[in-house]
């Protein structure tokens, strides 16, 4: 088994809010992530898929099929958008559109495209916030 | 005889922003800034370069305290521009807040706090493949 990764760059805004607390407990908790107005990011994914490389091609996935599926699937609902304003699993404050819920959403967004077209599967999302914070989700719980 | 030296240090701020001009129509906005013109703006870790220039202090060996620099830039920027909304800032309530205007606006507050030493120049980075610099009028 190999995994393969590519990886893939957006710039987006958003803040962290819970609805169900008090502006205090919000500031308290969030801290300068709860200022209304927002903030912004440029996040860096990286995507990893695992299968056997293709006996006549040599490939676990054709890379420029999953660049084109991330652009689909991901980047052309994150770049250049305020999350919490504009991407429909983060909106009304669904859920809080954080590190780790941000690799957990995109999972979720590739997994049907890749297990679809079979050979290899989705085996880890890793989000960057920044160059020092990172958040991988693996499927599951 | 005198030294003179450079010195740079690198920030990061985290900030967002929307390109739009008051001075153009929707559509000329939409042309002119492409997806940087949406309408809940987007946003970048900027990293902020810093280089200073003067002489070798004989006593110390430095431009410039490094603990100076960074209480001034911490001060006067970072605590002003990072985890927040650019458009709201004062600065950019007529002005748009594309990375030139960030990187010349940053230059102008950090020269009025550093009086001893040259502000040589301020770099902006916007992306990993997107900078600006100024260097002064």
């Amino acid at each position: 088994m190999i995994e393969l990764t590519r990886r893939a760059t957006f710039s987006a805004s958003h803040y962290y809010w819970n609805d169900a607390w008090t502006e205090e407990k919000n500031e308290k908790v969030f801290g300068r992530c709860a200022r209304r107005n927002g903030h912004g990011h440029n996040y860096t994914l990286e995507v990893t898929v695992a299968g056997v490389p293709d006996a006549v091609t040599g490939f676990v996935v054709d890379l420029k099929w999953l660049k084109d599926v991330i652009e689909k699937e991901v980047l052309s609902v994150y770049d250049h958008r305020h999350l919490n304003l504009e991407v429909p699993e983060f909106v009304d404050t669904k859920v809080i559109p954080t590190t780790e819920n941000i690799a957990i959403a995109t999972w979720k967004r590739l997994d049907p495209a890749v297990t679809r077209a079979g050979g290899a599967r989705l085996s880890r999302v890793r989000v960057y916030e920044t160059p020092e914070i990172f958040a991988e989700y693996k499927g599951g719980l | 005889m005198i030294a003179k030296a450079y010195f740079g240090r690198r920030y990061a701020l985290s900030a967002s922003h929307r390109l739009h001009s008051d001075l153009l129509s929707e559509e000329e906005n939409r042309t002119t800034y492409g997806k940087c013109n949406n309408p809940f703006g987007h946003g970048h870790n900027y990293i902020v370069e810093v280089v200073v220039g003067g002489e070798v202090d004989p006593e110390t060996g430095m431009v410039l305290n490094m603990a100076t620099l960074d209480e001034v830039v911490q001060h006067n920027v970072l605590e002003r521009f990072d985890h927040t909304n650019l458009n709201f800032d004062p600065m950019f309530v007529d002005r748009v807040p594309t990375t030139e205007n960030l990187c010349r606006e940053i230059f102008r507050l950090l020269e009025k706090s550093l009086p001893k030493v040259d502000l040589a120049r301020v770099r902006v980075e916007e992306t990993e493949n997107n900078f600006f610099e100024f260097c002064g009028d």
